[in-house]
């Protein structure tokens, strides 16, 4: 298994390209970096999401999905478990996580909260991915409140 | 020995199809076709059941007078029906689940392959060679 630390190299890199080729800086322009980002995140978690469930045994409800994105999912990709998931039992999901390895390096604290969204973008694309391949349309929303805190909302439809 | 392997989609139509005796291909197409009802069938009462069963090897689906049809789904709800010639009795159900288990193989490589798009029919070489492996394994 490669390093952890190559693949938030190679993040970094694809944020810093994607954002440095932005003639414009209005917001016209930020949103198409940060679609961008998660349509590459979306083609990885939809290749992700039919790679690990293989030995697992089949899905029976949407709660099945969920608790696989946190624990195999996430260990997968970053080493570590999601440390919380909420519902409010009509549809949306909260995922919580307490030590996000990508926001990490940015330093803890308040600093940074602005430049926080485009680091999100790819992992939110991510989970909207392996949702798809397992079968619900999503909805994937990302906030920090403090680094490295972070959380995202997945409100999955079948 | 299988006559006739095909991969289908979670939206019920086909991505990859093939048979060996390539005459006659519009019946094992159509036997395809009336498999996947079983396979809903299986699936949903899969959900139903209180067994905690949830194997993605659905086992045979129907037996016909010259050929048996067997099932297998993913995770992601993608079908894989295989349909075998019923005079060869040496074939048996753990053997079949290895075929399937390779043939789910293949199709995740075929899915991390970036120049795929998910929903297209399959065009990999490399997945033919293998479907064709698993259809002439016994002459």
């Amino acid at each position: 298994m490669a390093d952890a630390v190559l693949f938030e190299f190679l993040h970094t890199e694809m944020v810093a390209e994607l954002w440095a080729r932005d003639p414009d800086p209005g917001s016209g322009g930020k949103k198409k970096s940060l679609s961008v980002l998660e349509g590459l995140g979306f083609r990885v978690g939809q290749a992700l999401g039919e790679r690990l469930p293989r030995e697992t045994l089949a899905f029976r409800e949407e709660l099945d999905a969920l608790k696989f994105l946190c624990k195999d999912l996430w260990a997968a990709m970053f080493q570590k478990h999601m440390d919380g998931l909420r519902t409010n039992h009509q549809g949306t999901y909260v995922l919580q996580d307490n030590s996000f390895p990508l926001l990490i390096t940015m330093g803890s604290g308040s600093q940074y909260l602005e430049e926080a969204p485009k680091f999100l973008a790819f992992t939110c694309g991510l989970l909207c991915g392996a949702l798809h391949t397992l079968g619900f349309q999503s909805l994937v929303t990302a906030s920090v409140a403090a680094l490295p805190a972070c959380k995202s909302l997945g409100s999955p439809q079948v | 020995m299988a006559v006739c392997i095909a991969v289908i989609a979670k939206e019920n139509y086909p991505l990859y199809i093939r048979s060996t005796p390539t005459e006659d291909e519009l019946k094992f197409h159509y036997m395809v076709h009336t498999s996947l009802d079983v396979v809903d069938e299986k699936i949903s009462a899969m959900g139903k059941a209180l067994v905690d069963q949830r194997e993605l090897y659905l086992g045979l689906l129907y037996p016909t007078e010259d050929y048996k049809v067997y099932g297998y789904v993913t995770n992601s709800k993608v079908k894989f029906v295989m349909v075998v010639d019923s005079s060869n009795t040496a074939l048996r159900d753990n053997e079949i689940c290895s075929m399937f288990r390779k043939l789910h193989n293949s199709y995740t490589d075929v899915m991390c392959n970036p120049f795929y798009n998910p929903g297209d029919r399959i065009q990999s070489r490399a997945f033919d060679n293998m479907v064709t492996s698993m259809m002439i394994q016994v002459c």
